[in-house]
């Protein structure tokens, strides 16, 4: 039986970026907030052996462990979906801080474009560029409106850059000023420039100076060690929620952080939500913690999870097309090309998580795409982020995977070699959805969620564009052998791509097609609060978090009005 | 050797200047009580190593098997890795770099049994894009694939895997990396990939795990292993040819 705690203004689920800006948003104003996070305490204090590529990078160290929970997957409906074994297409984050310890910190805001994505492109190219199963809206809130939780965002962070010349416009420049200038960076400014191109160093969370954010927390300068992505920052010079919105929170007085505290239901009865159940997941006891405001900041996947197994708002039915949890599963695609260098060796293994030049010129609706059978596009990057032995064998095509040829290439080239990646944007399907696996369970006797996902053509037209680009860029930086990025198949699981999973819990004007409202308020229980980017609409051709900071903001404004007035906000 | 060189050597001012320590903003890091101290109060030098991880005075007590049972499965493993990763005029191949002593420690530790991986059933073969579906646990992996290497050598050439010449062996490698040998419970595929996954991790991994000896994979890589910071070389024109430094470095007091 479930011990019942006292009740508490705002509990989260999870204590990661969105967990940690409510908590310490909230906390501020005097709520009472409690944090539940199923994994353990960490900080800078536990990097201390942190530069060991096969415990963090290979083994996963600092990531979910799915012997205890994780997904199951198929491409399509029609077959059985199989548990997700092993970590692999993406990497799912797990103990304080969540997936906010271990990203690169590439800090980028969505365009005007993506929040207004189905009306701006009936406008230019007519009704008929949008294919009849593709489930593109708008976001229900402009760029304009999201600008002010942009920047409150990155001055939480501190966020080294300089102005995106195809961005939105900005009511600040960037905190800290762009990171380093190194050869293979000024190689690749100077190709876009001769090319045309408008490049731009990569927003980032590893920041150029020390910083001191608005709410009192250092963030310290990044040394340039090149164990980032991964990883955790045993300097303190990776903006994450340990370091900035957690202590924050903390210091009111008014938070209280529970870990090894899984959640594994939303409690709710005449369309509100009473507080949630979860698990010490050490001692295997079970509590219930009532509270106001159900806070659900888990991450993608388990938003929806969730929602799905506490029965609370409405599946979305893939075949007719009606509900909305579920709805709207996106991923991105990898577009890009690889150059070997014969003559020029480059410190490839220095490096720094958002260390590179970006190119806009083929995102969003910066390129006309009248001729085009794709819409959106990718943000270009040549990075620095330190490459590593184990996972860095580049060998040109043709080369045997293994022996004394491999061997002698893959040493040579290790540091002759660069590439370009471009981050392409991933529309919602019908057919691309999570729901509940009906045969597998989680630890906690809890189902798995089932992912539903493919690539489509429009990903396939997409990825080709986009790695023809990336094809030329790298000639043109010198590259004597290009290797442009293999044709687009079925999705697969198995090799790293990218955590940029979104969607599950659409943002939107419409009720009935999405999950919350624009302060991420979900419209069928109005203290239930959805953050993160399994709100995203679609996914835009950058990564997520600039834009997932700014919504947690806004949901935190939204939370504190809530509490006083109650209501729908929208 | 190595991790004194002066060129790599930041003064402890610089460093903190660098990081923003100087004005504060202490975190609690393994930072200021350790790696500052370590790395840059002393230039950071390690207790010599020995070429090749061996010394005259002391046997290498840690190279014993864990994990297999019988000496010629681990003969066979050792070749197979060295056919993988050979020794070859760069430097030493995956034998002289403790990859066989490697692989054996990590079959017997948590990857080898897929400790932090979903591994209840019901089990079912599934499409290549839904990955890893086994029921078998790695070393379960490692070790059929390894007899079957035995039998096969036996069955094709009429001799043991150690007695054959070495594009025999190759032919031999080569078949189960096609997957053109029958294995149970797993596509056949499978153990050679996870041979060739972990040769290079054994090659490349900190000296910590048991293979990488004495860093020769890094240095033949050119890669310098775990140096604190390139905030002052890497804007610099000049390739970084520093002599590499590892995890030992940190411990090292």
């Amino acid at each position: 039986m479930a011990e019942k705690l006292d009740k508490v203004d705002v509990v989260t689920v999870g204590a990661g970026w969105t967990g940690g800006i409510i908590a310490a948003e909230c906390a501020k104003e005097g709520l009472k907030v409690v944090g539940l996070e199923r994994g353990k305490a960490r900080g800078t204090e536990d990097y201390y052996m942190i530069h060991d590529e096969l415990r963090y990078a290979i083994r996963y160290d600092l990531m979910q462990d799915v012997s205890k929970e994780t997904i199951t997957f198929r491409n399509e409906s029609k077959q059985r979906a199989l548990p997700m074994r092993q970590l692999g297409s993406f990497l799912l984050g797990e103990g304080l801080g969540g997936a906010g310890v271990h990203w690169n910190g590439m800090t980028h805001r969505f365009l005007p474009y993506d929040f207004e994505i189905r009306t701006k492109t009936i406008d230019k190219y007519g009704k008929n560029k949008i294919k009849k199963d593709m489930l593109i809206e708008d976001w229900g809130v402009t760029y304009d409106e999201l600008e002010p939780y942009y920047d409150q965002f990155e001055k939480t962070c501190g966020i080294s850059g300089e102005e995106n010349p195809h961005g939105g416009p900005r009511s600040n420049p960037y905190p800290t000023p762009p990171m380093k200038s190194t050869p293979i960076t000024e190689r690749a400014r100077k190709t876009a420039e001769n090319m045309g191109l408008k490049p731009f160093a990569i927003p980032s969370a590893n920041l150029s100076e020390k910083y001191e954010n608005p709410d009192g927390k250092t963030i310290n300068a990044c040394q340039y060690c090149a164990f980032c992505e991964r990883f955790g920052c045993e300097y303190g010079a990776k903006s994450d929620p340990t370091i900035t919105v957690i202590p924050t929170a903390k210091e009111t007085g008014n938070y209280e952080l529970r870990t090894h505290s899984n959640v594994v239901e939303i409690l709710h009865e005449g369309g509100k939500a009473t507080g949630v159940r979860y698990v010490d997941v050490l001692s295997g006891k079970e509590y219930i913690q009532p509270a106001e405001v159900v806070v659900l900041s888990s991450y993608v996947m388990n938003n929806s999870k969730l929602l799905l197994v506490s029965n609370l708002g409405t599946p979305y039915n893939p075949e007719k097309g009606t509900g909305h949890v579920g709805r709207g599963y996106c991923y991105q695609i990898n577009a890009g090309s690889t150059g070997f260098f014969e003559d020029e060796q480059f410190n490839t293994f220095m490096g720094a998580g958002s260390l590179g030049i970006a190119v806009d010129d083929f995102n969003g609706d910066n390129f006309d795409h009248a001729g085009l059978d794709f819409i959106h596009g990718g943000v270009g990057s040549v990075t620095q982020t330190g490459k590593r032995p184990i996972a860095t064998n580049p060998v040109p095509p043709g080369t045997p995977a293994w022996g004394k040829e491999f061997k002698q290439k893959s040493i040579h080239y290790f540091t002759r070699n660069l590439g370009i990646g471009f981050q392409g944007a991933s529309m919602p399907y019908q057919y691309n959805y999570l729901d509940l696996d009906p045969t597998y369970k989680d630890a906690y006797g809890v189902p798995l969620l089932r992912m539903t996902y493919n690539f489509t053509d429009q990903d396939r037209q997409l990825h080709s564009y986009l790695s023809k680009q990336a094809t030329k860029f790298i000639k043109e930086m010198g590259a004597d052998i290009a290797t442009e990025a293999e044709e687009l198949g079925d999705y697969n699981i198995v090799p790293y791509q990218t955590t940029h999973n979104v969607g599950g819990t659409p943002m939107g004007a419409d009720p009935e097609n999405s999950t919350v409202n624009n302060y991420s308020q979900m419209w069928e229980a109005d203290n239930v609060f959805v953050l993160g980017a399994s709100t995203f609409r679609h996914n835009s051709g950058y990564n997520p978090t600039g834009t997932v900071g700014a919504l947690a903001y806004r949901a935190s404004e939204g939370i504190i009005r809530y509490s006083k007035e109650g209501g729908l906000l929208v | 050797m190595a991790e004194n060189s002066s060129d790599n050597k930041m003064t402890r001012r610089q460093f903190l200047r660098n990081s923003g320590y100087v004005a504060g903003g202490v975190v609690g890091g393994g930072l200021v009580g350790g790696i500052v101290g370590n790395q840059m109060q002393s230039g950071g030098a390690p207790t010599q190593e020995k070429p090749g991880g061996k010394s005259e005075k002391t046997p290498q007590f840690d190279h014993a098997l864990m994990y297999f049972s019988q000496k010629e499965d681990f003969d066979v493993l050792s070749q197979a890795t060295e056919l993988i990763f050979p020794a070859d005029e760069l430097g030493p191949g995956a034998i002289e770099l403790g990859v066989p002593y490697y692989i054996d420690k990590q079959l017997a530790g948590a990857w080898g049994h897929n400790a932090k991986e979903y591994m209840q059933g019901p089990f079912f073969e599934g499409e290549p894009t839904q990955g890893y579906q086994s029921r078998l646990q790695r070393h379960e992996i490692f070790s059929q694939g390894i007899r079957k290497m035995k039998e096969y050598s036996q069955k094709k050439f009429n001799a043991p895997f150690l007695d054959l010449e070495e594009d025999q062996q190759i032919d031999i490698l080569t078949a189960f990396e096609k997957g053109d040998i029958e294995l149970a419970g797993v596509p056949n595929e499978q153990f050679f990939a996870l041979l060739r996954a972990a040769t290079l991790e054994g090659a490349y991994a900190d000296p910590l795990y048991g293979g990488n000896q004495n860093m020769e994979g890094w240095k033949m890589k050119e890669y310098p292993g775990n140096k604190m910071a390139y905030h002052d070389v890497i804007d610099s024109d000049k390739f970084y040819d520093e002599p590499p430094s590892s995890l030992h470095s940190h411990m090292d007091k």
